[in-house]
């Protein structure tokens, strides 16, 4: 289990990147924190011509956290993301699902953004992306454009990043005024990859009755989604919502697929039972938004 | 003998270099080694049409390509069967490398050697071998319905037909006031040693001697299994067991394939090699174990009593027998556990199916046997309505029962005899020790809390310490130094201090004095290995024996200078005195100095047993007839049979109605392995092996596709145990000493994972009143089990408030 | 214009003490000081990051050997289990106290998941506020990355727990071994 053998760069600026990945052409891989990717070359399962190595690219290891969301640099560490305190009070969601990213040695390496352009479905931050409607922003040779997380996965381990491209930052929406968060998964050890997970966001109105659902999965379609469960419970004073009902609409709304772990149907039983568990708690800190 | 350390929880000596970094692993020998690495068949069964090594010969560093087509003598042919056995009718193995015909995925096809591991995976990657796919045989019931064959010339795929009974088993199931009949499974899973195997081997052409370091537990029969294929001279070959990183059982298999080729190719090419096996390797080319479907019958009377007990189980084999049939002989033997069976009649039939050989893990079939015999006691609870404890307790051997004769012939060839034991006594320690009575209670408390609650519990009695022998040599040096040398290996076991706790306490030395080595053939070439829970009753008694043969010749040689008898003598922190005569000593150190009579003072201490230094008698000569020069000693033991250790567990799970996962919120265990020398180690060994029976009850399987492809090679998806997943274990602790060793110990090795997946079965169908008969369990299946209408359910969950999903 | 290499000279501090090796760019980081370097205190378990046996502190933080390329730490600071103990002046090494605890809590067998878990461990033990008693929750979260196959973790989180007495400030004043709690462990 060794890479098989590739060349390696690693620029001292985004586009001396840009260029060594134009030159290198097709074959050539970005190498982030590398923590699924190396995996991979050691496996041989992948074996990319070139990595060019971002890691001194200077000005891609900050976490900007302002009133519209979260900015997450390219080199910033799930583990920086983890105990970040401002990006936490901006959008809560990632540091409750950070925490479920794998384990501590790993998240001290391993990076948000590489794991969003790594595209793994089994993976906490592309469904996090999702259900904040956020978006990376891609830098190439001809400038940068912003892609939204619906254009960004393409299929499982795929985004429409192509070419020499760099995905240098997420940014994720802060959490909407009288909305909460919650995320939760079930996996079969402590930091696996969930057998099933789960991101939800409440929106509640001046009122505090529902005004929207909305959540995300994990492991459980070929790229992430958002689910609107609205319907389920619109309309209903916070206190008396039937989160399990929300949870029956969210298993008829995904399409899991079997595996070793977990077969579709358990799948789509835990889409029901982690929906309705972290509703309840999502609800609660939606209140607390509403009442402050 | 002194107990002074016999006994004590005597921190480990072998720590000191394990926790700075100083351990010294297969791999972190030969820095300058030439690296090997296979190509390894991608089909689980396949005729080879061709190889094709041209795209790798411009690999740099690349040095050697070796296929079947270079192996010579006896190279050429099958490897060994291990341990023959009458009913082991059909036995194959495969060939160092394979000759024509691959039986499952991994088997190794050609060996790469470059300047290192990477180039040689290059190269390795580089050669093309040509396949033409043969049908797949997957799992018992595939072998057993025999669609096709894994070896065109065995068509029922039976290796082996293991068969013992006791009496006239029909006749007694006729007579039984009830029986009941039921099938169940259990999976594979792998002792899944953090470090691999590996194999490194230096070729010294001056004087035409091989040493082979290699990760094992069996160093001097890999010795002589590399001279005997590479046709060396036994005397020519040494076989050292470095530090090991664990082993549990698989590094008892042996030779294999890369630990005849890598001696091989560092013969011809004049240059050490070295290959370390890595994870993927591990996973296809070592060994794995555990699958069988059990079909019982058992007759019982209105009591619970048992009259009779009717067995047929398939065990998976794999590919290969090169370990003979000693797992279907273990669980056909360990399943009666501390039960008196009437009438027992088993037959295991050993099949092949196309996947890794299945040699011994930890337990070694009897986690299997016990999972037969503890679901048959659940079974005739349930029906009769009775407390699951109770059951067991109304069939236990009683105390006064010793010994015991089950009639039956254990792995070793000999009767299984239990030797003692106290097994009503380790029951209800258990029962008070999980709090047993008070279950309804805990079952409430969860309840309330949306829980639902189970408690399962598992007796076994484990033959251990099984023949033919050990040997140990202790020496005392001119330094006061005692050396220890015992020929078989550890692998984390803390020999050197258990071993050294018994010389120290036999010989009256301080321990620091003392220094074990293991596993070493240069210092002790007769050995046959650790398994089945041996070493500390074979070579511990041996080195015991070893210790007491130097200790009388101590007291011999003291009782001249001290003009004493040898019976008035003592010794004690290294020091031969008169008892109860202060002032009359003399060190150990200076007996083992006059104990080699000298011509040349090479140093102050020897100075005093030079010719001129001594007065002796001129009329015997310095060495007496039947003497030796040296204050050491040579002994073996070799029991007349195998010594039983028993234990009883108990676990609590807890599961969650929505999501069905499983937590193991309680586990306990009574344990009792006769005398114990060192009661941290053997605690130590109770944890680690608990885990293992969590772990094969819960998490780890080997999950072969129908092609025979190993969907979970890897450890993201091999799911071996962190932390998280191991609950805290409660131990108590029985003492029955063994009558049959010295020492009166018995072995604790294996014991921890016998009865974990017995006891959470249990537990799980407790909580949910699910018949459960297919181990492992996952919470994905528990899922299907509680949401199918026509699962059965148990009698006991009619007599509760159903669940269902 | 950044060159494009198979091969490096890399300059690493390692244990304290500067190293320079020339390596293929793909060579790991557990390899290179394996190999390399002659550290082979490290070991590899599975080279796909999940056993955690190759932790190193790279900067003084734990990641996993197996998933860095020794190119990658070029002029970075690595302290593998041979750096944990620390000299004593008198040709002697003082065993840092998670070391002291492995031994003492017999918190190993085989040894060869050990050397991952003592640098996780006195990482984590050093990050954290010493003068708190350690909760179960932080003894899970130190030690829950790392993968054992001989002790079942009840030894291992024993020592975590008697390391992190003896880190207290009151403890190490009280022994005299540990510095006082001035930091230097």
């Amino acid at each position: 289990m060794k890479p098989a053998p590739f060349r390696y760069a690693d620029p001292g600026s985004l586009d001396e990147a840009l260029d060594v990945l134009a030159a290198e052409g097709d074959g050539a891989k970005v190498l982030a924190g590398g923590q699924s990717l190396i995996p991979l070359l050691s496996m041989r399962l992948a074996a990319p011509a070139t990595l060019v190595d971002i890691n001194r690219v200077p000005g891609l290891d900050g976490v900007e956290a302002t009133g519209d969301g979260v900015r997450v640099g390219a080199l910033v560490r799930h583990a920086a993301l983890l105990h970040d305190d401002a990006a936490a009070r901006v959008q809560p969601l990632l540091a409750r699902a950070t925490a479920n990213v794998a384990h501590p040695a790993i998240r001290n390496r391993g990076t948000t953004v590489g794991s969003i352009a790594h595209a793994d479905p089994s993976g906490e931050m592309t469904s996090v992306l999702a259900l904040t409607d956020g978006s990376v922003t891609v830098a190439t040779p001809a400038g940068r454009s912003t892609v939204g997380w619906r254009d960004l996965f393409v299929g499982p381990l795929e985004t429409s990043v192509h070419g020499p491209a760099v995905v240098v930052d997420a940014f994720f929406p802060a959490l909407a005024p009288r909305s909460g968060t919650a995320f939760a998964e079930v996996a079969r050890r402590k930091g696996d990859y969930a057998v099933c997970g789960a991101g939800v966001v409440v929106t509640l109105d001046a009122d505090r009755r529902v005004e929207a659902v909305r959540a995300s999965y994990i492991s459980v379609g070929l790229v992430p989604e958002v689910v609107d469960l609205t319907e389920a419970v619109h309309g209903r004073p916070v206190d008396a919502a039937d989160w399990a009902a929300a949870g029956e609409l969210a298993r008829t709304l995904v399409d899991p697929d079997g595996d070793l772990h977990a077969s579709a149907d358990y799948r789509r039983l835990l889409v029901g039972v982690l929906t309705e568990r972290t509703l309840g708690t999502a609800a609660a800190e939606a209140l607390e938004r509403t009442a402050a | 003998m002194t107990t002074k350390l016999f006994g004590e929880p005597v921190r480990r000596r072998e720590d000191a270099r394990l926790i700075v970094g100083k351990g010294r692993y297969l791999d972190d020998i030969g820095a300058h080694a030439l690296a090997a690495a296979f190509v390894r068949s991608p089909h689980a069964h396949a005729r080879i049409t061709g190889i094709d090594v041209e795209g790798a010969l411009d690999v740099e560093g690349l040095v050697a390509i070796y296929t079947y087509e270079d192996l010579t003598g006896p190279m050429a042919e099958p490897l060994p069967v291990l341990i023959p056995h009458p009913q082991l009718h059909a036995p194959r193995t495969g060939y160092p490398l394979a000759n024509g015909e691959v039986n499952h995925v991994g088997e190794p096809v050609v060996m790469v050697v470059a300047t290192d591991r990477y180039l040689a995976e290059d190269a390795a990657e580089r050669i093309v071998v040509g396949y033409e796919e043969l049908p797949v045989i997957v799992g018992v019931d595939a072998a057993r319905e025999a669609r096709d064959a894994v070896h065109a010339e065995i068509p029922d795929n039976v290796a082996a037909r293991h068969h013992q009974e006791t009496g006239d088993v029909e006749a007694a199931l006729a007579g039984s006031a009830r029986t009941l009949s039921f099938t169940q499974y259990i999976e594979r899973s792998a002792c899944m040693p953090l470090e691999g195997k590996g194999v490194h081997a230096r070729w010294d052409p001056a004087d035409s001697s091989l040493r082979v370091y290699s990760s094992t537990q069996a160093s001097t029969s890999v010795r002589a299994a590399i001279a005997a294929k590479l046709e060396l001279s036994l005397e020519d070959v040494e076989v050292i067991a470095p530090d090991v990183g664990g082993g549990f059982g698989v590094k008892i298999m042996h030779p294999w394939p890369e630990e005849l080729l890598v001696p091989m190719a560092a013969i011809r090419l004049g240059h050490e090699v070295k290959w370390a096996e890595d994870r993927r390797e591990h996973f296809i080319g070592s060994a794995h174990e555990r699958q069988q479907r059990q079909e019982i019958t058992v007759g019982f009377d209105d009591d619970g009593r048992i009259t009779a007990l009717d067995v047929h189980a398939w065990h998976d084999n794999g590919a290969y027998t090169p370990y003979g049939i000693i797992i279907p002989i273990v669980t056909a033997t360990q399943l009666v556990g501390p039960y008196a069976i009437p009438v027992y009649r088993v037959v295991v039939e050993s099949v092949y199916t196309n996947t890794v050989i299945v040699t011994p893990y930890r337990g070694a079939g009897r986690p299997q046997g016990c999972y037969a015999m503890e679901r048959t006691m659940d079974r005739i609870a349930d029906v009769l309505g009775l407390d699951r404890a109770e059951v067991r307790r109304r069939n236990l051997i009683r105390a006064d029962q010793f010994p015991y004769d089950h009639h039956l012939t254990f792995q070793d060839g000999r009767p299984v005899i239990y030797d003692s034991g106290d097994y009503p006594g380790l029951l209800s320690k258990l029962t008070d020790l999980v709090g047993w009575d008070a279950m309804e209670a805990r079952r409430a408390e969860a309840a309330s809390r949306g829980k639902l609650l189970g408690a399962g519990m598992a007796m076994y009695v484990e033959g251990t310490g099984p023949g033919p022998y050990e040997g140990g040599h202790v020496q005392v040096l001119g330094s006061g130094k005692v050396l220890v040398a015992t020929g078989l290996t550890s692998q984390g076991q803390g020999h050197e201090t258990s071993f050294a706790q018994i010389v120290a306490s036999e010989l009256g030395v301080p321990i620091e004095d003392v220094e074990v080595t293991t596993g070493d053939t240069r210092r002790f070439p007769y050995a046959v290995g650790t398994f089945a829970s041996r070493a500390a009753v074979m070579s511990g008694n041996a080195i015991a024996l070893a210790a007491r043969g130097v200790r009388e010749k101590a007291l011999r040689i003291a009782a001249e200078v001290l003009e004493a008898d040898p019976a008035d003598l003592e010794i004690e922190d290294g020091v031969v005195g008169v008892r109860g005569t202060p002032g009359a000593t003399i060190p150990l150190r200076t007996v083992a100095v006059l104990s080699n009579p000298l011509r040349y003072a090479f140093d102050e201490a020897a100075k005093q047993a030079t010719q001129f230094a001594r007065a002796g008698s001129d009329d015997k000569p310095p060495v007496a007839v039947g003497d030796a020069p040296g204050l050491e000693h040579r002994d073996y033991y070799s029991p007349i049979r195998s010594t039983f250790a028993s234990g009883a567990h108990a676990a609590v799970v807890e599961i969650d109605p929505a999501t069905w996962e499983i937590d193991v919120v309680s586990y306990a265990v009574v344990h009792d392995c006769g005398n114990v020398v060192n009661p941290m180690i053997v605690e130590g060994q109770v944890h680690g092996g608990v885990a293992q029976g969590v772990a094969g009850a819960l998490y780890e399987r080997m999950a072969y596709d129908a092609d025979g492809q190993l969907q979970n090679a890897s450890f993201m998806d091999f799911l071996m145990p962190y932390a998280s997943e191991i609950p805290d274990v409660v131990i108590d602790h029985q003492q029955t000493p063994s009558p049959l060793n010295p020492l009166g110990i018995k072995g604790a090795g294996e014991a921890g994972v016998i009865p974990g997946t017995a006891a959470i079965a249990s537990a799980i169908e407790d909580a949910t009143g699910r018949r459960i008969a297919a181990m492992p369990i996952s919470p994905t299946e528990l899922y299907d089990v509680m949401r199918s209408v026509d699962h059965e359910r148990t009698a006991a969950s009619g007599r509760r408030a159903d669940v269902t999903a | 214009m950044t060159s494009v290499d198979t091969e490096r000279s890399i300059t690493v501090t390692v244990n304290g003490v500067p190293r320079k090796a020339t390596l293929p760019v793909r060579r790991l980081l557990s390899d290179a000081l394996r190999h390399d370097l002659g550290l082979t205190g490290t070991h590899v378990g599975c080279e796909h990051g999940v056993c955690g046996a190759c932790t190193v502190l790279v900067d003084g933080t734990p990641v996993r050997s197996c998933l860095v390329f020794a190119v990658q730490v070029d002029g970075a600071s690595v302290t593998t289990v041979e750096g944990l103990a620390r000299d004593d002046h008198q040709g002697g090494q003082v065993l840092h106290p998670v070391q002291e605890a492995f031994r003492e809590c017999h918190a190993l067998q085989c040894g060869f998941c050990t050397p991952g878990f003592l640098v996780t461990i006195a990482a984590g033990l050093e990050a954290r506020d010493r003068s708190a008693e350690i909760t179960e929750e932080e003894v899970d979260e130190i030690v829950g990355g790392n993968l054992c196959r001989c002790t079942g973790y009840a030894n291992i989180k024993k020592a975590v727990r008697h390391a992190a007495a003896a880190m207290r400030p009151a403890e190490a004043d009280h022994t005299g071994h540990f510095g006082g709690g001035d930091g230097a462990w």
